[in-house]
């Protein structure tokens, strides 16, 4: 009785302390400028099926992703279960859902399989980022944190799965021996071989089965707690960052409104702009400049590194790198919201996302090319962020490379980019 | 070098006729020495299809590409714009473009500003020419048993998804296409875009156009293949720094379509 009562109090704190961090980070993210992403629909249902659901983009890099998928569909699948381990633990009964009969022994059977398979593919990314170096991982914003998440995200979830698979062990074990409460049911492929290492003293069993299901549980509440502060919520964000993802071609940049009534107010006198145009800043200088698709791809990127790896300007040695503008992006914001927390909605820390996190340096790095959209996993768009802070720079602060300034200035004196006279456009007919 | 007759927007208009197409130019085609070549080839293939198509002359202007790359978004739509007023003014419904960066420009951002037109690269239009039996350049004798590989340009390739039109005119030749390891949606930037064609590139500890001129020189090709004026420049600096010019050409499609043909 005290354990059920335990339980659903941990779960019900757990639940509930999950539920308020992802409110807080859905604050964050609608202090974002609006945009109407609600077009198309039927083509961005198929776009979250094919890149989040299907993980069409992973496959890119074999090895990567067949462990991923791995990883992804046994962490999906072996959840069936916590359903009935929520139910055990709330009713005291154990393995509920055995009257399945066949069907159970077969989902047991599957879930361990699975749970070895997330086990070994877990260990391959802590060789491939710990041992072997990959390049991908390493970078400047790769050092400390970041690091560690990734590192703790995988020892968090080889000790679930090892929990997991000590528990089916000793259960199997304790249904052997005939033990009253362990109703015979599943079937355990890979525990079985476990089995044998185990003591055969029944209380020992028991306190391992109970030990190992207390830890697997409120190990996944646990688990559930972290994943808002870690990369890990991609695992939630990228259903929505992919619906929500840019369905234009990839070349195609915004055209300022803003802009267009000042322009159209300049070629024309009698234009009156729209009452509802409110001018304000022209691009970016801190997060909220952004729009919330932006913020929200801030806080959907894995920190993979498949955008950085693929940069021209990164590979190169330049500083930019397009990984960096995601992290960037969210950590100020997540600056920004503490400061709401703490000292309410106006506090100005001074601090902007430009200068104190991205640099002009960086900034003007970026060839547009759009290798980092295209690679990205989950769609994000670090190219609109890098547009946006460009925008600020040469329209707010008129701070542009002089090269840069003078091309402005051709444009606007001879329409052409290069100082050459435009009665000498037609000159290639005769030469 | 043959003679062109080209005749302007403001020739038609005065004739009272209608073009099938508009021909924009671009400020590299217009002015680039090297980029000049492929202007000319593209007005020859079109001169030999016997398409009616026009240029702007002299009323044409940059679409304002590298300042909205830039940052510069009033001066982007002032150009655009202005642009849209003399594109409206003659009534263009279709226009051709050798520059992916006008290209893309052009088909997608100025709808949002009044000037909705159907847009093709020439890549496209050679393609169409092709398919539709009028081209054929499968006999080229200058292009037999080489060895070709082809630089997908950003603007064209990942902005706008055309990776295989360009292909199409080198697959027709009798010479091998090798591809290199970055190409289609992987393919690699030859630098340029983004309005770094106008400016130092940032510290680091290469150029970006060295790296990919390496990546396709690796290959041993007779020739690299282009279809963008920026590109062109930027493989070619790459190519002569390597001190290859003399076993390596870099030509642009429309330029291998007229060679094949002794057009040029
Ligand atoms: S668009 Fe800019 S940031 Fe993205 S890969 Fe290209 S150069 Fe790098
Ligand atoms: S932006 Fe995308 S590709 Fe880049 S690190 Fe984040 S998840 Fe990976």
């Amino acid at each position: 009785m005290l354990a059920q009562l335990l339980f659903v109090l941990i779960s019900a704190a757990a639940i509930w302390l999950f539920a308020r961090n992802v409110k807080k980070i859905r604050r964050n993210i609608l202090l974002g400028k609006d945009i109407d992403r609600s077009d198309a629909p039927a083509e961005r249902w198929k776009t979250m099926a094919m890149v989040a659901l299907g993980q069409s983009k992973m496959m890119k890099r074999p090895v990567a992703g067949f462990f991923h998928i791995l990883i992804y569909v046994g962490f999906v699948i072996i959840n069936i279960e916590v359903l009935e381990i929520v139910i055990d633990g709330i009713f005291g009964s154990h393995r509920i859902l055995s009257f399945a009969g066949g069907l159970y022994n077969f989902l047991i059977g599957s879930f361990e399989v699975l749970a070895l398979g997330v086990l070994s593919a877990c260990i391959i990314f802590l060789i491939r980022r710990n041992i072997i170096h990959l390049k991908r991982f390493s970078g400047t914003e790769m050092k400390g944190w970041p690091v560690s998440d990734a590192n703790y995200i995988l020892i968090a979830e080889i000790l679930l799965m090892t929990a997991f698979l000590t528990m089916n062990a000793a259960d199997y074990k304790l249904q052997a021996l005939g033990v009253s409460h362990y109703v015979k049911a599943g079937s355990f492929p890979i525990s079985a071989a476990l089995a044998s290492i185990l003591p055969d003293n029944i209380t020992a069993l028991e306190v391992i089965e109970r030990v190992c299901w207390w830890f697997h549980i409120v190990g996944i509440f646990a688990f559930l707690n972290y994943i808002p502060y870690s990369k890990h919520f991609h695992i939630l964000l990228a259903f929505p960052n992919t619906w929500y993802s840019n369905l234009n071609n990839k070349g195609k940049l915004t055209n300022m409104a803003s802009v267009t009534n000042e322009v159209k107010a300049m070629l024309d006198p009698s234009f009156t702009p729209p009452a509802d145009a409110t001018p304000g800043r022209f691009g970016a200088k801190d997060v909220t400049d952004l729009t919330w698709v932006n913020l929200m791809n801030a806080y959907s990127c894995t920190e993979c590194g498949r955008c950085t790896s693929n940069c021209p300007a990164n590979m190169t040695g330049k500083l930019l790198s397009p990984r960096k503008i995601m992290m960037d992006t969210r950590d100020r914001l997540e600056e920004v919201g503490n400061n709401i927390d703490k000292h309410g909605k106006d506090y100005q820390d001074g601090k902007t996302l430009l200068g104190d996190y991205i640099t002009a340096e960086e900034l003007w790095a970026c060839t547009t090319c759009n290798a980092c959209t295209e690679s990205c996993p989950v769609n994000i768009d670090p190219l609109s962020i890098i547009v946006e802070l460009r925008r600020y720079l040469v329209m707010e602060e008129s701070n542009a490379p002089a090269s840069i300034n003078n091309m402005f200035g051709n444009i606007e004196n001879n329409q052409a980019p290069w100082k050459y006279s435009p009665t000498d456009r037609i000159n290639w007919i005769n030469q | 070098m043959n003679q062109l007759h080209i005749k302007t927007m403001a020739d038609y208009m005065a004739a009272g006729e209608e073009p099938e197409i508009l021909f924009w130019v671009g400020c590299a085609g217009s002015f680039d020495e090297r980029a000049q070549k492929i202007t000319r080839a593209v007005a020859t293939i079109l001169t030999n299809m016997g398409i009616k198509f026009a240029i702007l002359g002299t009323e044409e202007s940059c679409t304002g590409d590298p300042a909205k790359r830039a940052g510069n978004e009033f001066l982007f739509q002032m150009m655009a714009m202005t642009n849209i007023e003399v594109l409206n003014a003659y009534n263009i419904k279709k226009i051709v473009t050798a520059c992916p960066h006008c290209f893309n420009t052009l088909k997608n951002e100025y709808p949002g500003l009044g000037g909705t037109y159907e847009v093709i690269h020439h890549s496209q239009l050679i393609q169409q020419l092709i398919d539709e039996g009028k081209l054929k350049i499968e006999n080229g004798e200058a292009f037999k048993g080489k060895k070709i590989t082809y630089h997908d340009p950003c603007y064209l390739g990942r902005a706008n998804g055309v990776y295989e039109a360009p292909r199409a005119v080198i697959e027709q030749l009798d010479a091998e296409l090798t591809e290199m390891k970055r190409c289609r949606t992987n393919g690699l930037c030859c630098g340029a875009g983004g309005a770094q064609m106008f400016k130092e590139p940032e510290k680091g500890n290469k150029d970006i156009n060295i790296e990919r001129t390496e990546e396709a020189l690796a290959l041993k090709p007779d020739v690299i293949a282009v279809s963008c004026p920026f590109c062109m420049t930027m493989i070619r600096d790459g190519v002569k720094l390597a001190e290859k010019e003399t076993e390596v050409q870099v030509l642009d499609i429309a330029e291998i379509a007229t060679k094949a043909n002794g057009w040029s």
